[in-house]
C-alpha cells in the first residue's frame, strides 16, 4: 500500500511540475513583453522599461519560474498588474464563492446520479429504467449554460422566485448566499448527473452479472441486500473514476456558469484578468484549477486503495 | 417440522423451465422428476447445456425473473415453485446451500472471507458478530483452510483456487443445511486439487447426514461420489437409477456415448477418443421427438414422433428410450469395447 | 452450461455478429436510436450545407430598424437585436459549429490515435511517457486551455479549435491504447509476430482495422463534446468572433434581452441540444451495430 501511495504521489508531483511548466511557458514566456502588452503599443519605451523592471520581467526565465514556484509554496504570488493588490488575496476572496458552488453542485451531482443510476439498474429494462435513461440522454445533450439560461427564464423571469444573477454574499445570511448559488449549482449538476447516472447504471449492471452476486443470493440475501451490501462497493470503482474526471469538467463549468449568473467567483476573475491583460492573475488561477483537478484525481486513486483490497497487491 | 426418515426431503415432479434467450424462449428443462431422501446423494451428469445447472438453480429459486417454471418442487412437503422471494431467502443458505463452479469469481473481492462465511450465520441465526466470526473460523478450519484463525480477515484474492473453493464450501455449510447442491465444484480446479475437494465434500456430507446433489460432466466424479444418478440430455432426464446399476447396465445410447467418450489410461497409443457424432441441440429449437434422435446410432422413425416415456429396466432404473430391447449395454456390448 | 444467462449471451453473440454491408444497413434502418440520431445529425449537416448557398436573409447585414421582430412570414423566427434574421443566423451558426467540431476532432483523432497506437505497440517507457502526458492533459479542460490561449493570442476561432483539439486528445489516446492492447493480446497478432512482422506492419494491418469501429463510435461522441465546448467558448467570447454568427454567441446576445425576448435564448440552445443529442444517439446506435459486445448496457 505505501509503495503504491508513494508511486502515485511521485506521479502527482511530476504532473504538477509539468502543468506549472506549461502554464508558465504559455502565459509568461510566449507573450514576450508583458509590460508592453499591459501598457499598449503606443506607450513610451521608458515607461515600458520601468514597468518591466518593476514587475521583475527583466529577470531571466528560469529565475522567474523558480521565483513563482517559491511564491506558490510560501503563499506569496506577487501583485496583480491591474489592481496592484496581492494575487493570493484576490484569489482567496473569489474562492469563497467558487468553492461552495463547486461543492454544492458536486454533491447534487453525486446524489442525483447515484439515486438515478441505482434505481435504473435495480429496475433494469422496466418502465422506470427506460424513462430515466431517456431523460439522461437529453441531459447529456444540454449545454449547461443554456440550461442555466432556461432556469433563469423560468425561475427569475417567469416565476420571479430567484434573482437572475449576482451574489448576495455570506455576510448577510448564509441562506441568502446559498439561494443565489442555487440555480448555478443546479444548472451545473443536472448535466453532469445525467452522465454519471449512466455510468453508475452500467457499473451496477456489470457487477450484478458477477458470480459472487449469485453466491450472495444463494446465501439467502434478498435482492435488495445484495445490491446494498455486495454490489455497490464493487460498482463504485468505475463510478469514482468518472467522478474524478467530472470534477475537472465541473470546474471548467463553474467558469462558464459564473459568467452566466454574473457571480464574482474565480471564473469571473479570470475573465476580467484576460480583459485587463493581467497575466499574473490568469497564470495563478489556471494553475490553481489545474492543480485541483490533478489532486482530486490523486485522491480518487488513493481512495481506490481503501475501497478495493486488491489494489495493494496489483499496483506494486 | 418432523417428517419420518423415509419421506423424501426433496420431491421434484414434472419440473419444466422456460428461459428467455436472445433467440426466443427456450425450454431448458422439461419433465424432470426425482426425489431425494435425507442423507442421500444424487448425481446429475450431462454435457454443457443439457439443463443440469438450470435444474439446480430452479431448486435454489435463483433463475432469472423472466424464467417460467412449471411443475413442482417440494422441500419437506412444502411447495417451493411460486414461493415469494422473501420466503425463499429464509431457505437459501439455511436449508439448501449451493457450491458453484468458479471459485475465482464466486467470492466478493471486496469483503474478507471471514465476513462472507459468517454472512449466512448472521442472516439465518441470531448469533452475534463475535459468535459468527468464531463459527466462521471453526468452519474454515473444518474445510481445511490452513491457519484459519489468522487468515479469516484476508481477502479472496489472497487465496488460491482450491483454497477459495474450500471457503465457498465453508460458506455453504455454515447453517448446517439439509441439502447441498454442488454444481461442478471441481471443474475449474487443478486436477491434483479436484480429488481433495471432492473427498472433503463427501466427508462433510456423510458426517452431517446431509443430502447432496452433485452436478458434473465427469462420469468418474459421479461414479465415485453419489448413490444415485441421473443422466440429462436436451433438458430431459434420459436415464436414472442407482449409480452402480446405471454404470453396469447403461440403457440409453447417450449414456453409452458419454461413457465411451471419456479418456482412459492404458488405452493403446494412437487410439482415438470416441466422440458422439453431431452437436448438442439448441434448446431454443428442440426436435419434437427424442432429443437425442439426431445423434443416435440406433434411431428409428418412431423415435422422432414423440418424446419417449421412461421405461423401467430394473429396480428404480429408468431409461427414456424406445429401443431398450437393443440398447441395453449387455446387448450392445459397450462395456467390453 | 454454467448459467442460463451465459447461454443466452453466447447465442446472442453468434447471431448478432456484424455481417456484410447490406446486412448492416438492413439492421441499421431498424435501429431506433441510430435512425433518430442519424436524422437529427443529418438535419444539422444539411442546415450547414444549405447556408453555404442560400439563407433566407443575410446573416451579416445589420438592419436596426427591424430589430427584435416577432416571428412572421418574412422572418420565421423573428429577428435579433441587430435586426438579423434568426433562421439565417442559425443556419450559418450550424456551419461554424460543424467546422470547428470537424477540425478539432480531426486534431484529436490524428494525435490521439497515433499516440495510442504507438503506446500499445512500443510499451515500456514510450507507453509510460505517453500515458503520463495524456493524464496530465486531462488537467486542462477545453475552457482552461482556451483561456490560456486567449489570454496570449486573443480570442478567436483558431483559439477555440486548438483548445478543443487538445482537450480531445487524452480521451482518444486512452481509448486507442486500451483497445489496441486488447488486440495485441489476441492470437492472430501473435501469429503475425511469429511470422516475423514488425510492430509497424502489425499495427497497420491488424491493430488499426480492429480498433477502427470503436474509434468511429467514439469520434461521433467526441464530435458532440466538441460542439458543446465550441458553444461554451463562443458564449464566453473566447471562440468564434462576431460578426461571424455562432450559436454560443447568439445565446450570449440573447441573455441581455431575457425579459424582452425570451425566445431568442431558446432557439440557439435548442439547436445545440439537437445537434448533440443527434450525434450521441447516432454514436450509441453505431456502437450497437458495429459491435454488439460493446453495446451491452449503454
Amino acid at each position: 500500500m505505501s509503495v503504491f501511495l508513494f508511486r502515485r504521489f511521485l506521479t502527482l508531483m511530476a504532473t504538477l511540475v509539468g502543468a506549472s511548466l506549461i502554464i508558465f511557458f504559455v502565459l509568461d514566456a510566449l507573450p514576450g513583453n508583458a509590460a508592453q502588452m499591459l501598457m499598449g503599443a503606443d506607450a513610451s519605451p521608458d515607461a515600458v522599461r520601468a514597468l518591466t523592471v518593476k514587475l521583475g520581467l527583466d529577470q531571466p526565465l528560469y529565475y522567474r519560474y523558480v521565483h513563482w514556484i517559491k511564491g506558490m509554496l510560501t503563499g506569496d504570488l506577487g501583485n496583480s498588474y491591474a489592481y496592484g493588490t496581492p494575487v493570493a488575496g484576490l484569489i482567496a476572496e473569489r474562492l469563497t464563492l467558487t468553492i461552495p458552488l463547486a461543492v454544492m453542485s458536486m454533491s447534487m451531482t453525486v446524489v442525483l446520479a447515484l439515486a438515478a443510476g441505482i434505481y435504473t439498474a435495480a429496475n433494469h429494462n422496466k418502465l422506470g429504467d427506460v424513462g430515466v435513461m431517456s431523460l439522461t440522454q437529453f441531459g447529456i445533450a444540454l449545454p449547461n449554460f443554456w440550461f442555466a439560461i432556461l432556469l433563469i427564464l423560468l425561475f427569475s423571469v417567469k416565476l420571479q422566485w430567484l434573482s437572475a444573477g449576482g451574489f448576495a454574499g455570506w455576510d448577510e445570511s448564509i441562506i441568502a448566499g446559498i439561494k443565489s448559488l442555487l440555480l448555478p449549482a443546479i444548472s451545473l449538476s443536472v448535466v453532469q448527473a445525467a452522465i454519471l447516472a449512466r455510468v453508475t447504471r452500467s457499473a451496477v449492471l456489470e457487477v450484478l452479472r458477477e458470480d459472487f452476486v449469485r453466491t450472495a443470493r444463494a446465501k439467502g440475501l434478498s435482492k435488495r441486500d445484495v445490491l446494498w451490501q455486495h454490489v455497490l462497493r464493487n460498482a463504485m470503482i468505475p463510478v469514482m473514476t468518472i467522478m474524478g474526471l467530472q470534477f475537472a469538467n465541473l470546474l471548467a463549468g463553474t467558469i462558464v456558469i459564473e459568467n452566466v449568473f454574473y457571480l464574482p467567483g474565480l471564473g469571473r476573475l479570470i475573465f476580467q484578468s484576460i480583459a485587463n491583460r493581467d497575466l499574473i492573475v490568469v497564470r495563478n488561477c489556471v494553475m490553481l484549477l489545474a492543480a485541483v483537478v490533478v489532486i482530486v484525481n490523486f485522491v480518487v486513486d488513493v481512495l481506490y486503495a481503501f475501497i478495493d483490497p486488491r489494489i495493494k497487491v496489483h499496483s506494486l | 417440522m418432523t417428517v419420518s426418515a423415509n419421506a423424501p426431503l426433496i420431491e421434484v415432479s414434472d419440473l419444466g423451465v422456460r428461459l428467455n434467450t436472445s433467440r426466443g424462449p427456450a425450454q431448458a428443462v422439461r419433465g424432470v422428476s426425482f426425489s431425494l431422501r435425507r442423507g442421500e446423494t444424487l448425481g446429475l451428469v450431462g454435457e454443457s447445456g443439457c439443463g443440469k445447472s438450470v435444474t439446480a438453480l430452479a431448486l435454489m429459486g435463483l433463475l432469472p425473473d423472466s424464467a417460467v417454471i412449471s411443475g413442482s418442487i417440494r422441500l419437506d412437503g412444502s411447495e417451493l415453485v411460486g414461493l415469494p422471494d422473501a420466503h425463499y431467502c429464509k431457505l437459501r443458505g439455511n436449508r439448501i446451500s449451493m457450491i458453484f463452479q468458479e471459485p475465482m469469481t464466486a467470492l466478493n473481492p471486496m469483503h474478507t472471507i471471514g465476513r462472507q462465511v459468517a454472512e449466512p450465520l448472521r442472516r439465518h441465526t441470531n448469533c452475534s458478530a463475535g459468535e459468527a466470526r468464531k463459527q466462521a473460523i471453526a468452519l474454515l478450519d473444518r474445510v481445511g483452510l490452513p491457519d484459519a484463525a489468522k487468515r479469516v480477515d484476508a481477502y479472496p484474492h489472497q487465496f488460491s483456487g482450491g483454497q477459495r473453493q474450500r471457503v465457498t464450501i465453508a460458506m455453504a455449510l455454515a447453517c448446517q443445511p439439509d441439502v447441498l447442491i454442488a454444481d461442478e465444484p471441481t471443474t475449474a480446479l487443478d486436477v491434483t486439487i479436484q480429488g481433495q475437494i471432492l473427498d472433503l465434500i463427501a466427508d462433510i456430507v456423510a458426517e452431517r447426514g446431509m443430502s447432496m446433489i452433485l452436478i458434473s460432466h465427469d462420469l468418474g466424479v459421479i461414479a465415485e461420489n453419489v448413490q444415485r444418478m441421473m443422466v440429462m440430455y436436451g433438458g430431459t432426464v434420459v436415464e436414472s437409477g442407482a449409480t452402480e446399476a446405471v454404470f453396469t447396465r447403461m440403457g440409453h445410447p447417450y449414456t453409452q456415448g458419454l461413457f465411451r467418450a471419456r479418456p482412459r489410461l492404458g488405452a493403446r497409443k494412437g487410439t482415438r477418443l470416441k466422440t458422439i457424432a453431431g452437436t448438442v441441440p439448441e434448446l431454443a429449437d428442440l426436435p419434437s421427438g427424442c432429443t437425442f434422435a439426431d445423434r443416435c446410432a440406433i434411431v428409428e422413425d418412431r423415435c422422432r414422433v414423440a418424446p419417449p416415456a421412461a421405461v423401467d429396466v430394473g429396480a428404480g432404473h429408468g431409461v427414456r428410450c424406445l429401443r431398450t430391447d437393443v440398447s441395453m449395454a449387455e446387448a450392445v456390448g459397450v462395456l467390453g469395447a | 452450461m454454467s448459467t442460463p444467462l451465459s447461454a443466452s449471451v453466447e447465442v446472442g453473440a453468434t447471431t448478432a455478429r456484424p455481417r456484410l454491408a447490406s446486412g448492416f444497413w438492413r439492421r441499421a434502418l431498424r435501429h431506433r436510436s441510430f435512425v433518430t440520431g442519424g436524422t437529427l445529425s443529418l438535419m444539422v449537416l444539411c442546415a450547414a450545407l444549405l447556408s453555404l448557398v442560400w439563407t433566407p436573409w443575410s446573416a451579416y447585414e445589420i438592419d436596426v430598424a427591424s430589430k427584435l421582430r416577432p416571428p412572421s412570414a418574412a422572418h420565421w423566427l423573428g429577428t435579433d437585436v441587430l435586426g438579423r434574421d434568426i433562421v439565417s443566423l442559425l443556419l450559418v451558426g450550424a456551419r461554424s459549429t460543424i467546422m470547428v467540431g470537424i477540425i478539432a476532432v480531426g486534431i484529436g483523432l490524428t494525435f490521439g490515435v497515433c499516440l495510442g497506437l504507438i503506446a500499445a505497440a512500443r510499451k515500456g517507457w514510450t507507453e509510460e511517457i505517453i500515458m503520463r502526458m495524456s493524464d496530465f492533459t486531462f488537467a486542462f479542460p477545453a475552457v482552461l486551455s482556451a483561456i490560456m490561449l486567449a489570454a496570449v493570442f486573443g480570442p478567436g476561432m483558431v483559439t477555440s479549435i486548438v483548445a478543443i483539439g487538445i482537450f480531445q486528445i487524452p480521451t482518444l489516446v486512452r481509448l486507442t491504447r486500451g483497445s489496441a492492447n486488447a488486440i495485441w493480446a489476441r492470437e492472430f497478432v501473435l501469429a503475425a509476430r511469429a511470422c516475423g512482422k514488425g510492430g509497424f506492419r502489425i499495427t497497420i494491418e491488424h491493430v488499426l482495422p480492429n480498433v477502427l469501429p470503436i474509434l468511429i463510435v467514439q469520434a461521433t461522441i467526441q464530435f458532440a463534446l466538441a460542439i458543446l465546448a465550441e458553444a461554451a467558448l463562443s458564449y464566453l467570447g473566447l471562440g468564434t468572433q462576431p460578426p461571424q454568427p455562432s450559436w454560443g454567441r447568439m445565446l450570449n446576445d440573447a441573455q441581455t434581452l431575457l425579459f424582452q425576448s425570451p425566445m431568442l435564448a431558446v432557439y440557439p440552445g435548442a439547436a445545440i441540444a439537437i445537434a448533440v443529442l443527434g450525434l450521441n444517439l447516432f454514436g450509441d446506435g453505431l456502437r450497437d451495430l458495429l459491435d454488439p459486445r460493446l453495446a451491452r448496457e449503454r
